[in-house]
């Protein structure tokens, strides 16, 4: 059994069950809802305001797995660990759903359809703007997560998904400016999030300052064989490795 | 005549044996009842149910409202208490840490009789009653909740106040040793609330030394706090050690924190938007829907008794 093998049949599996951990506990929560006096809901996972919980799990948790996905590039060179990349594209598909339905709690249940209050609350409030534009961005990045699409799209397809850079950086601000006065939490996504950018930043600042550029971009002909040295981040194709390693 | 119950002295029990009952029975269970071990927040609720003191008081209900209050787990377990932290379950988890007794209240200011009192001497003369108000936080959610405690201008009747008496300044305790909240710079420690004069006489506001019958728990502002009905709850000072009456408006801790958002009067008003969200309607804690919001009322539905107060003002310039 080789360590791809191991990776592909639980390593992914493991994260795959992590990643849907908090949802399950969100689901469960929802279900226990629905029986017991007030005092056992007061005191029970979701709390006396279940709305609110709800729609801040979500949030923290697309935020928290939007980094994680960002985390993976920096990572696998640190570490010199390429297989990490097999879980990125899953990390990120699993960030979008957790702001989807971030989204989609706010949509549905805070402003119950009402569209006017949604529109004048994007408009006016720097907060949902910062992050209604975020969730935009990361909608093509899911929509272009499959091999086929990042086929069709070659080389586009790594710029298109740079979209991730300022997507997690409005992720950041819009949870700075929701909070009333304590930014010690906020602050700390922030911190980490700016590491992950500030490490990809000073790496390409040091790769055009020593080699030429052509010399890097040379000879990918397509993005598939093309072992991504790319930043990008949603919907890299998990299986780039294992093409590669020719384990099949 | 006019004999209405009162607290005696010896009715309070004292914070040291409150907590070693609590303690106590939170060994028992501890001990003897693994599967209700320590750790279940539902069992902590109840124990504190169990050894809270019962207070005498009568109920007032002309100024209660109908609707159906909050359970004692909501009302005392989802709190905006920053100096026991920010989340709203940090207060019920670390305000145990507090001492209510021995306290002493510092009435100054101008006024011809100022003192320093102790809580006793506080509660002495003023009978309790209780009054089940709506209370509106500045977030959009909303509670009913019985509280006892009496009229704040009957107490602030006894320094008599003078002329120049235009506010009163309301000061919570600054303790970080007991207050783990106030170690980081959140808010500008300690609290300071206050209300015009007017406000601060209106047989509505209540200072408020229990809910549900029994002595206030800590995460609820024990045991001396403010309630001002028809303003959003931040304005209710909490374990108040320092009541001033000044000359000037008094600098509020979320106004100077940030004053495009959070003003002196902050009373409710869903015409007036707070800049982050919609003020128009409210999300009851503990209503049969959770999912459902209710319109929020303006003077959160005691402008027949306030609304006076405020004519003539643009109340969305003194928001």
């Amino acid at each position: 059994m080789d360590a791809d093998y191991a990776l592909r049949r639980f390593v992914k599996p493991v994260v795959f069950l992590l990643c849907l951990a908090p949802a399950a506990w969100l689901v469960a929560g929802i279900v226990a809802l629905q029986s017991g006096d007030a005092d056992a809901l007061a005191a029970q996972s979701l709390g006396a305001n279940p709305v609110e919980k709800i729609q801040d799990t979500l949030g923290i948790w697309g935020l928290r797995l939007l980094l994680a996905t960002l985390a993976v590039t920096p990572l696998r060179v640190l570490l010199g660990w390429p297989k990490l990349m097999l879980l990125r594209r899953m990390l990120g598909l699993f960030a979008f759903f957790y702001v989807a339905l971030h989204f989609a709690w706010y949509l549905l249940v805070d402003q119950a359809f009402d569209w006017e209050q949604l529109l004048a609350d994007v408009a006016k409030r720097p907060y949902v703007t910062a992050g209604f534009t975020a969730f935009l961005l990361l909608v093509p990045l899911a929509a272009t997560s499959t091999r086929a699409a990042m086929r069709r799209l070659g080389r586009r397809w790594l710029r298109l998904h740079r979209l991730v850079y300022p997507a997690a950086l409005l992720g950041c601000l819009h949870f700075w400016w929701q909070v009333k006065a304590d930014v010690r939490e906020p602050l700390v996504y922030a911190t980490v999030a700016a590491v992950l950018l500030g490490w990809r930043a000073a790496r390409a600042i040091a790769a055009r300052t020593r080699t030429p550029p052509a010399a890097v971009r040379a000879s990918s002909a397509s993005p598939i064989s093309h072992q991504p040295s790319s930043e990008a981040s949603i919907g890299s194709p998990t299986d780039t490795t294992a093409t590669n390693s020719g384990s099949r | 005549m006019n004999r209405r119950p009162r607290i005696r002295p010896s009715e309070i029990t004292t914070e040291a044996a409150w907590h070693s009952r609590r303690s106590f029975l939170a060994g028992l269970a501890g001990a003897g009842l693994a599967a209700l071990a320590p750790g279940s927040r539902a069992q902590e609720v109840a124990t504190v149910k169990l050894v809270a003191p019962t207070l005498q008081y009568r109920r007032n209900a002309r100024f209660s409202t109908a609707e159906k209050p909050n359970s004692f787990g909501e009302v005392t377990g989802y709190n905006n208490f920053y100096e026991f932290g920010t989340g709203k379950e940090d207060p019920a988890r670390n305000a145990h840490r507090l001492r209510t007794r021995p306290w002493f209240v510092v009435v100054d200011g101008e006024c011809s009789k100022p003192g320093r009192i102790d809580l006793e001497d506080v509660l002495k003369p003023h009978p309790l009653e209780e009054r089940i108000y709506r209370l509106r936080c500045v977030e959009a959610w909303s509670m009913v909740i019985p509280w006892l405690g009496f009229p704040l201008g009957d107490f602030l009747r006894r320094f008599e106040p003078n002329s120049r008496a235009k506010f009163v300044e309301f000061t919570t305790l600054l303790d970080p040793q007991q207050m783990p909240g106030q170690r980081s710079n959140v808010l500008d420690w300690p609290y300071v609330e206050g209300l015009r004069m007017d406000e601060a006489m209106h047989p509505l506001t209540l200072l408020v030394v229990g809910l549900y019958g029994k002595t206030l728990p800590n995460q609820n502002g024990a045991p001396l706090r403010l309630v001002v009905p028809w303003k959003y709850g931040f304005k209710s000072g909490k374990s108040i050690v320092r009541i001033r009456f000044s000359e000037k408006m008094p600098r509020t801790s979320w106004a100077l924190s940030a004053p495009r958002e959070y003003g002196f009067y902050a009373n409710v008003n869903p015409e007036v938007d707070h800049p982050r969200w919609s003020q128009k309607s409210e999300r009851r804690i503990g209503s049969a829907n959770f999912l459902a919001r209710q319109p929020t009322q303006m003077f959160n539905g005691y402008g027949d008794e306030v609304a006076g107060l405020y004519r003539g003002m643009d109340l969305a310039r003194h928001f």
